[in-house]
């Protein structure tokens, strides 16, 4: 007889219950595989959202016994234990449009507001930038590139709770990124928009963002190279 | 605030977002450099209380070690000041955060305790600095 999991899953918006199913066990069974399983199965209008199921396009995170994952990379044996059972609820600090899918826009304008986009001068008709993979900058740019944008830092961040407008640990991690890229021209803009009152500087130093993060970043490192940043050019009268 | 608006600072927000943006800079790195001062200062006042308090203390051996001794009196006059510029921010901070204070408010109860603390403090040094001649 296959063994069977207890899984209670969201149902609703931000009002509603958790409803629970019984899911056979498998072998190397992720999360995904789980709530996948309910839908195609025991509840065709459950709603979530995925799309590579690989660990790339970072679509999928939902809280997961009280922690945001990525669930298409938690295997269940990481998250249950023996005998236990698996909670599965939409990302915390967003609105909730049904079941398990939040509404991400907030998340992503606050990437627009940290004043996420690179800006540059060449054109194609210019030479390649020339940049040392080695530089200081280029390394530390490097360290934060590969954010996948699942928003699990944001529904782990405290701070985002307390204060929403505050721009979170994905935002700024990715200013960060584009602090350090040389090429870059909007260099003041952006110090001036991530030293606002829901900056860099509101941040409490708790970690969660770098605990949680599935790539394995540290928004938190960021944020504090940001209020460095932000420090020396208030001292220059650069801001 | 509206971020869009930070670009040229042209505009009364605009404005006032960078003001407001570069003060919140500045208040971070005060904060910071009196930390570095309280850190030292604390770890001075622990050692030397330790070292004074050996055998008990009375009010008159404090006194008599204390008054006319300038280098203590300016070592705790430093660290009041420390004092007054790093509670105040931190205080704002949680005020903000915590309490739901708006800007104008966090910054008057700051300040208020600022000028708490630094007269508070120095007046405290002074009375044990002073030479008095008793009543």
């Amino acid at each position: 007889m296959t063994a069977m999991l207890k899984v209670r899953v969201w149902r609703g918006k931000s009002k509603g219950a958790f409803s629970t199913y019984d899911v056979p066990r498998q072998g190397s069974q992720t999360v995904l595989d789980v709530v996948t399983h309910i839908q195609r199965h025991l509840e065709p209008t459950l709603s979530y959202r995925f799309a590579c199921r690989v660990g790339m396009c970072g679509s999928c995170a939902m809280t997961v016994n009280g922690k945001a994952r990525w669930t298409c990379r938690t295997h269940v044996a990481k998250v249950v234990e023996e005998g236990g059972q698996l909670d599965i609820a939409p990302l915390a600090n967003l609105p909730v449009i049904k079941d398990l899918a939040t509404d991400m826009t907030e998340f992503f304008d606050k990437w627009a507001r940290a004043k996420g986009q690179f800006k540059g001068t060449k054109t194609r008709h210019d030479d390649f930038a020339r940049i040392s993979p080695s530089s200081p900058e280029r390394v530390a740019a490097n360290a934060g590139i590969e954010c996948i944008g699942c928003g699990v830092c944001h529904a782990s961040c405290d701070v985002v709770t307390w204060r929403p407008d505050y721009l979170g640990p994905a935002a700024l991690n990715r200013a960060w990124t584009l602090v350090n890229d040389v090429r870059d021209v909007n260099q003041t803009a952006r110090l001036r928009a991530v030293a606002g009152d829901a900056g860099c500087h509101a941040c409490h130093t708790q970690g969660s963002c770098t605990e949680r993060c599935p790539k394995q970043l540290a928004p938190t490192l960021a944020i504090a190279g940001l209020k460095r940043k932000v420090a020396k050019a208030a001292v220059r009268g650069e801001l | 605030m509206n971020p869009s608006a930070l670009d040229d600072g042209s505009s009364e927000p605009a404005a006032q977002a960078i003001a407001q943006a570069i003060a919140q800079a500045r208040r971070w790195y005060w904060q910071r450099i009196s930390a570095m001062v309280l850190a030292l200062c604390v770890l001075v006042h622990l050692v030397v209380m330790v070292y004074a308090v050996r055998g008990g203390l009375s009010a008159a051996e404090i006194l008599g070690r204390t008054q006319g001794n300038w280098a203590f009196g300016s070592f705790y006059a430093v660290f009041v000041i420390a004092c007054a510029v790093h509670v105040p921010v931190g205080v704002a901070n949680i005020a903000r955060e915590w309490w739901g204070l708006r800007e104008h408010a966090a910054r008057v109860l700051s300040l208020a305790l600022a000028l708490l603390l630094l007269v508070a403090g120095l007046r405290a040094v002074v009375a044990v600095v002073m030479v008095t001649t008793p009543a």
